[in-house]
């Protein structure tokens, strides 16, 4: 029937990949490569015969906020903007893999040119990401949506699993971009920009989170964390234990509601065979079977929406976390080295010249990661603000959503329930 | 006293107020506890208005007795049935218990609407025990005994022989009880399926509820996001307690469905009344048959039909003449009495079935109209549900966006 019934995850159609000159500047980009879910919902008919009418508030405001860049700018003028897109399937003898589109427009001379289109995998990202904790390791690095895939559990293939990692990279990138230090690195400039990725790619694909040689302190003891990064640890573990409660109930919450849907699914067609076998009823027992019908299809679409877009933003806040944690750690690090050597250099006896610039070194050290830090920080808390504002936002937008498509539904049945005159008139 | 003909209803008011609980000793002097139900009537009158209504106390089972009593008395009458006695189709919240205050309270509205529509009843409205049911508190028990209602009452195994041997049911008939059938059918499994759908609808509901509990919790650590957490978890919390208004009120859509699960019974018991009145006639008019055939026989001596008697005769000998002029002559008025037999189950097929079928006609547009209604007032449930769903979450979603 409609397209609705198909619950199932769709495989993407394969293609080879394509040359640049092929591929279509972002601002030319169709609608439809970017709001793939709005097809499905043309498929919603009442039981009068007129399609649903769902080009509510609510879902055009959430097709803004795909489109949109961050709106917090602090009054500057960007220079520099980052898509993801058009994800393809690659087939090749060793492997199958998605590519997605990486547009870039700038204006920054740091590029050789003002406009990039280029071609790239999850692995260049977890590259990109490497290379930016390890040359950057005193700022936060925005997480990356999960590499590895349980198979057989989840298809790495399907629309939704791919739109959902889409959307993830395609943050990762804007929140690179919007970063005063890290979109200068070079690193970045050349994800955007290089045709070919494979030959700079070195050999820190191997950990997750790649720890940074130079940075290697280990072994010192810090004596105490300095209030202001104490209280940004309590925070992030307390934030942690919030957000995993919260992705608990939403999950509980899909789960009641997809065995709703069970039971509605078996409801609405008992209506049905009652109608068989009424005539002056048939009409209005048909029609409340196409009513729950109708809100049987909104219920799975917004379990659907809740599980694509709303868990998956959740976990990548709490990975985003764990990197952050991290960081910390490695600047009580950078401090006990300072810390220890300072001692060292005041009990010492003889004053050697080496040690006193070695001692300096560490100070800037400390002062720069503390600089540093203290100022992701603050982009972090914006940041994380906006995002669960838009997230939560987005969670009573599509129930809003829901209950609209089943309002319609109901207000559409109340006049096929109350029309005698048809009936009366058919019968001889 | 009511003619025959107009409706009690039009000239009477009648409610069951109020339920009780009582307790005292039962037929084998054990204590019980039951609930009993207030009935109130008032008689309007042209020259003065009653202005205190007459009431008395009844128990469930006094309503029973005089369902059984209407059954037997008038069995060509589609009779309303009665509220169930036990609950039955329970989402898990629901208590089944007979005790619990809502089920009495859904009883309480039950009865009153069995009273209300035995007494816009054509037939049941007048009848006299009826009105006594209403107006007398004691002796009303003794009262109904007295009609000897119990002796009339079809024995259950008698209706099923009648329903399986009746050759030449009228066909309107059992396309009825077929009807019967079906509605019975598919309104239990509406039933059932509609109380594991509010068990579901239940949970969530309520799990929602944790959400407020956790943005508060979450708000307490933050700055400038902590008011908007914290009012739209109290939305969370307000969404959450929304449901159980919402399927108390599915529960008088479910009990609307109910009555007509149990009208079904009663209509096919009116179709099971035909089918033991054409079988009675069509046993009367074969054994007046089978006696006619026996007075030809013995009349040219020829035997046809088999018989003991016939055998024995053969075995024993013939019998003598005057045995035979006395079995013809008993034949005779056996004969005679069968015709008229015939002749008055003849009558009364025909007015059962002319009564029964008007009754079941008006039975019909009754339906009709009250499942109807019944229907558009379950859509506008739904529609309320989903207005206060709205409200919900805009709410809430006002309060996100100001976090």
């Amino acid at each position: 029937m409609s397209a609705m019934s198909a619950g199932a995850p769709r495989s993407l159609a394969s293609s080879g990949q394509k040359s640049i000159q092929d591929i279509l500047h972002p601002l030319s980009a169709e609608e439809s490569a970017l709001n793939p879910g709005s097809a499905a919902e043309k498929d919603l008919i009442l039981p009068n015969g007129t399609p649903v009418d769902t080009s509510s508030p609510a879902s055009s405001s959430s097709l803004l906020n795909r489109l949109q860049l961050d709106d917090d700018l602090d009054g500057e003028t960007r220079d520099l903007f980052v898509t993801v897109d058009d994800p393809k399937k690659h087939v090749s003898t060793m492997e199958t893999y998605i590519t997605y589109r990486v547009c870039t427009k700038t204006t920054r001379t740091e590029f050789d040119l003002p406009e990039y289109s280029v071609r790239r995998r999850y692995q260049d990202f977890d590259w990109l990401r490497n290379k930016l904790e390890e040359s950057q390791p005193t700022h936060l690095i925005p997480p990356l949506p999960e590499k590895f895939v349980m198979k057989g559990v989840v298809d790495r293939f399907s629309e939704e699993f791919v739109e959902t990692r889409r959307k993830a990279l395609d943050k990762f990138l804007k929140r690179v971009a919007d970063h005063p230090v890290l979109s200068f690195n070079e690193h970045f400039n050349a994800f955007l920009s290089a045709k070919d990725l494979n030959k700079r790619q070195g050999l820190a694909l191997l950990t997750k989170m790649g720890e940074s040689v130079k940075y290697v302190t280990g072994g010192y003891k810090l004596r105490a964390r300095p209030v202001e990064f104490a209280a940004m640890g309590d925070y992030l573990d307390l934030f942690t234990q919030k957000l995993g409660t919260i992705d608990r109930i939403a999950q509980r919450i899909i789960k009641e509601q997809s065995e709703f849907l069970m039971e509605l699914r078996e409801y609405g067609p008992v209506y049905s065979s009652w109608s068989s076998f009424e005539e002056d009823l048939h009409d209005p027992l048909e029609g409340v079977s196409g009513c729950v019908s109708n809100c049987s299809s909104a219920l799975e679409e917004l379990t659907e929406d809740m599980s694509e877009d709303f868990l998956p933003v959740l976990r990548e806040y709490v990975l985003y976390i764990e990197s952050m944690k991290n960081v910390l750690k490695k600047r009580d690090q950078v401090q006990a080295e300072y810390e220890t050597k300072l001692e060292a250099v005041v009990f010492r006896e003889d004053k050697k010249t080496p040690v006193p610039t070695d001692v300096e070194k560490c100070q800037d050290r400390v002062e720069c990661f503390n600089a540093d830090l203290k100022a992701d920080w603050d982009r972090w808390e914006n940041n994380k603000r906006q995002d669960f504002r838009q997230l939560l936002t987005g969670m009573a937008d599509k129930n809003i959503q829901y209950y609209e498509k089943c309002l319609a539904a109901w207000e559409s049945l109340i006049p096929v329930l109350q029309d005698k005159q048809e009936a009366e008139g058919e019968t001889s | 006293m009511v003619e025959k003909g107009t409706s009690l209803l039009k000239m009477m008011e009648i409610s069951v107020a109020e339920a009780e609980k009582r307790t005292g000793k039962n037929a084998v002097n054990m204590q019980e506890t039951y609930t009993v139900y207030l009935i109130e009537t008032s008689v309007e009158h042209i020259i003065w208005t009653n202005p205190v209504p007459d009431s008395l106390w009844r128990r469930y089972s006094e309503f029973e007795l005089l369902r059984n009593y209407l059954l037997v008395t008038y069995p060509f009458s589609v009779v309303p049935p009665l509220p169930e006695k036990r609950a039955e189709f329970v989402w898990h919240k629901l208590s089944a218990d007979n005790m619990d205050p809502d089920f009495v309270e859904r009883r309480r509205v039950g009865l009153e609407n069995f009273l209300l529509r035995v007494a816009s009843h054509p037939d049941l409205s007048s009848d006299k025990i009826f009105y006594s049911f209403l107006t007398e508190e004691n002796g009303w028990k003794e009262t109904v005994f007295e009609t000897g209602f119990q002796a009339k009452a079809d024995s259950r195994l008698k209706a099923l022989n009648a329903t399986f041997r009746v050759k030449n049911p009228d066909k309107r008939f059992a396309e009825m009880k077929h009807y019967g059938d079906e509605l019975q059918s598919v309104i239990s499994q509406l039933l059932r399926v509609r109380a594991r759908a509010a068990d579901r609808l239940y949970g969530v509901y309520k799990v929602h509820g944790n959400y407020g509990r956790v943005f508060s919790e979450w708000s307490a650590i933050e700055k400038e996001m902590g008011d908007g957490l914290q009012s739209a978890g109290h939305h969370m919390d307000a969404y959450a307690a929304s449901v159980d208004d919402i399927l108390e009120e599915e529960e008088h859509y479910a009990d609307q469905l109910k009555e007509y699960l149990f009208y079904a019974d009663a209509l096919r018991a009116v179709c099971r009344k035909h089918e033991l009145t054409q079988y009675e006639l069509e046993m009367a008019a074969q054994d007046l048959t089978s006696k006619k055939q026996q007075r030809e026989e013995l009349a040219t001596g020829t035997i046809r039909t088999f018989s003991l008697k016939g055998m024995t005769s053969k075995l024993f000998g013939q019998e003598t003449p005057e045995q035979r002029e006395a079995k013809l002559k008993m034949l005779e008025t056996q004969i005679e009495e069968g015709e008229e037999l015939v002749k008055e189950r003849n009558a009364e097929c025909e007015e059962f079935v002319k009564s029964a079928w008007v009754d079941i006609e008006r039975f019909k547009e009754q339906k009709d109209h009250d499942l109807r209604e019944a229907l558009i007032s379950y859509a506008i449930m739904q529609i309320s549900m989903c207005k206060k769903g709205i409200q919900v979450w805009n709410n809430a979603k006002e309060c996100f966006s100001k976090m």
